[in-house]
């Protein structure tokens, strides 16, 4: 079983738009996740049916039992986030500013304070539009955790791949480089990374792949947008080029993506066009280079 | 005055509206702009100042110290994030899972667990005329995006005065870093583009916001493609529409490369004064 990470850097370059192509074209052959589990769109194409769903929970909250509480202020004197304001006279935990460490319960000498699991968000086992198993996730407002949720949702699409003898697994990872990135990518066999021909883009790329060498992880790349600005384009080739980056393909700028998406479709049930049959390529050289 | 940019889906334009706002106040007054998009910063691509401050942020994080330890274990009990491990006769920390709680250290029967900084990023200022420009940028590796998104806020609040208008681009998404840049600010602007994906993250980011109990409005970027979805969901929710930034393939070129838009185009000038003016008659209606 391989596993194939779609990431991007940059956000909206259109990441899930080409994941969502790939799950489509791949039907039943792949078992699909959808791993920016903080906003999560690959459902809206792919259209699973939350067929199982699961709370997560991860990660603690500090609360103080008032009743207990002797106000002697060694927990607000500890908590290096100042996440135990006074408030009314009470010593009260703010639960967006606390981090669970947990040292303020384990200096409290009347055990006034307990710590409390969080609910983080839910995730789910569905089937999508075309067959094929999907995972996927929905965290919790302001939740933290997101990289556990991660690899809550990329374990157990491996489990069901193996389950099901899949040959692949399909994953939308999330924007930028920390930790809902490092989860998305631990244990993939090929990373494909979408960018654009625009100064971010560029930017983003390299500060992307940069972290993808240190896991050590094969990379291929496709340029969204390709036509926008060819001076850029021309950087980011040479840029694969130095680094033995597999240049997958260009794709157009093209709004049609947007049409089909606005239609609950990917680009690739959307007509017959010049980028469907540019992804149709994309997806079956990505299963070589796997 | 604190107003931050955010959205929810990634790629909506944050970055955009940032830079364009801050040089087109920068015009008529002071204002300070602050990347706070601190794994991917882009701002820096679209504002040329001259650098006048640079240093590198730390983060404190527990050493072993073999010599006085009695490996107890109980650095190992205490730790609610697996970053300190006892293995036989040792004691490993993973910084990068390390919350910089100091439990460990400060319980350490032997102070055997001194805490040390450990790089994290750097933060770079540049000034352009009126705009002063802050950016962090995380080191590679480095998984926590909100202990370097705080100390930037810090030395922001440190530095300016909040009669300066500061202006602050989010990271994407409605976690953890998000919340670490909105949660004091005085408005949220929320850039949304008009697509399904567009909608479902506004959501979500509406939902982070009203949970945060913040003021915000949002601004329509590529208004034109999709479909009305978003203005409907927005008029329905009672959320002001401040501005809209039509679609279109010059915008989409001069973004790529790297120049500033409402310079070029004055449709786009027009929209940017609106949410100007709708953030100051806030202000002067006493509101923020």
């Amino acid at each position: 079983m391989k596993e194939i990470v779609v990431i991007s850097g940059k956000g909206g370059t259109g990441k899930t738009s080409i994941t969502a192509s790939f799950a489509y074209l791949g039907g039943k052959e792949i078992v699909v996740a959808d791993c920016d589990v903080d906003a999560a769109d690959l459902h809206l194409l792919m259209l699973p049916d939350f067929a199982k769903s699961e709370e997560f929970y991860s990660g603690v909250i500090a609360k103080i039992d008032q009743d207990v509480c002797t106000k002697c202020g060694k927990c607000a004197e500890v908590c290096r986030f100042d996440a135990i304001p006074v408030i009314n006279y009470q010593y009260v935990v703010q639960p967006l500013d606390c981090e669970g460490c947990g040292y303020c319960a384990r200096v409290c000498p009347v055990d006034a304070i307990t710590m409390e699991s969080q609910n983080v968000g839910d995730w789910y086992i569905s089937t999508t539009k075309v067959g094929s198993s999907m995972v996927h996730a929905r965290l919790g407002i302001g939740a933290e955790n997101s990289g556990k949720l991660v690899a809550k949702v990329k374990n157990e699409t491996k489990n069901i791949a193996e389950k099901q003898d899949k040959k692949y697994v399909l994953v939308d990872g999330s924007p930028g480089i920390g930790c809902p990135v490092v989860s998305s990518l631990s244990g993939a066999n090929f990373v494909v990374l979408v960018t654009e021909p625009t100064v971010s883009g560029i930017h983003d790329l390299k500060r992307v792949y940069e972290l993808v060498r240190k896991f050590g992880i094969n990379a291929g790349c496709i340029i969204n947008k390709a036509d926008l600005n060819s001076t850029v384009e021309k950087e980011i080739l040479q840029f694969l080029s130095e680094n033995d980056i597999d240049h997958i393909a260009n794709l157009p700028y093209d709004e049609t993506f947007t049409q089909a998406m606005t239609n609950g479709q990917t680009i690739v049930e959307f007509g017959e066009s010049k980028v469907k049959e540019i992804l149709e390529q994309s997806w079956n050289k990505i299963k070589e280079l796997a | 005055m604190k107003i931050a940019i955010a959205s929810g889906k990634g790629g909506t334009g944050k970055t955009t509206l940032s830079t364009n706002l801050a040089l087109l106040l920068a015009e008529t007054e002071k204002v300070i702009l602050t990347d706070l998009d601190v794994e991917e910063p882009n701002s820096g691509l679209f504002i040329k100042g001259n650098l006048i401050h640079q240093e590198e942020k730390f983060k404190m994080v527990p050493q072993w110290n073999s010599e006085k330890c009695a490996l107890c274990g109980n650095c190992q009990k205490v730790c609610n994030f697996h970053a300190v491990i006892q293995l036989v006769d040792q004691i490993i920390v993973f910084p990068e899972l390390c919350h910089s709680c100091y439990a460990c250290s400060e319980l350490c029967p032997t102070n055997s667990l001194p805490m040390i900084p450990q790089k994290m990023g750097e933060l770079r200022e540049y000034q352009l005329d009126d705009l002063t420009f802050i950016e962090s940028r995380l080191d590679i590796g480095q998984e926590q995006a909100v202990p370097l998104i705080a100390q930037t806020n810090k030395y922001v609040d440190e530095k300016y005065s909040d009669e300066i208008i500061k202006l602050y681009d989010a990271p994407p998404g409605t976690s953890c870093p998000v919340i670490e840049v909105t949660k004091d600010a005085d408005f949220v602007i929320l850039v949304t583009e008009p697509t399904p994906f567009g909608l479902h993250d506004l959501t979500l980011a509406v939902e982070t916001m009203r949970e945060l109990d913040k003021k915000f409005g949002v601004v329509v970027n590529r208004y034109g493609i999709g479909n009305d979805d978003v203005i409907d969901y927005c008029e329905s929710e009672k959320i002001p529409v401040i501005a809209k930034i039509s679609n279109s393939r010059r915008i989409a070129e001069l973004y790529s490369r790297g120049s500033l838009l409402y310079r070029e185009i004055p449709a786009v000038k027009d929209e940017l004064v609106k949410v100007l003016d709708f953030v100051k008659g806030n202000l002067a209606r006493g509101e923020m």
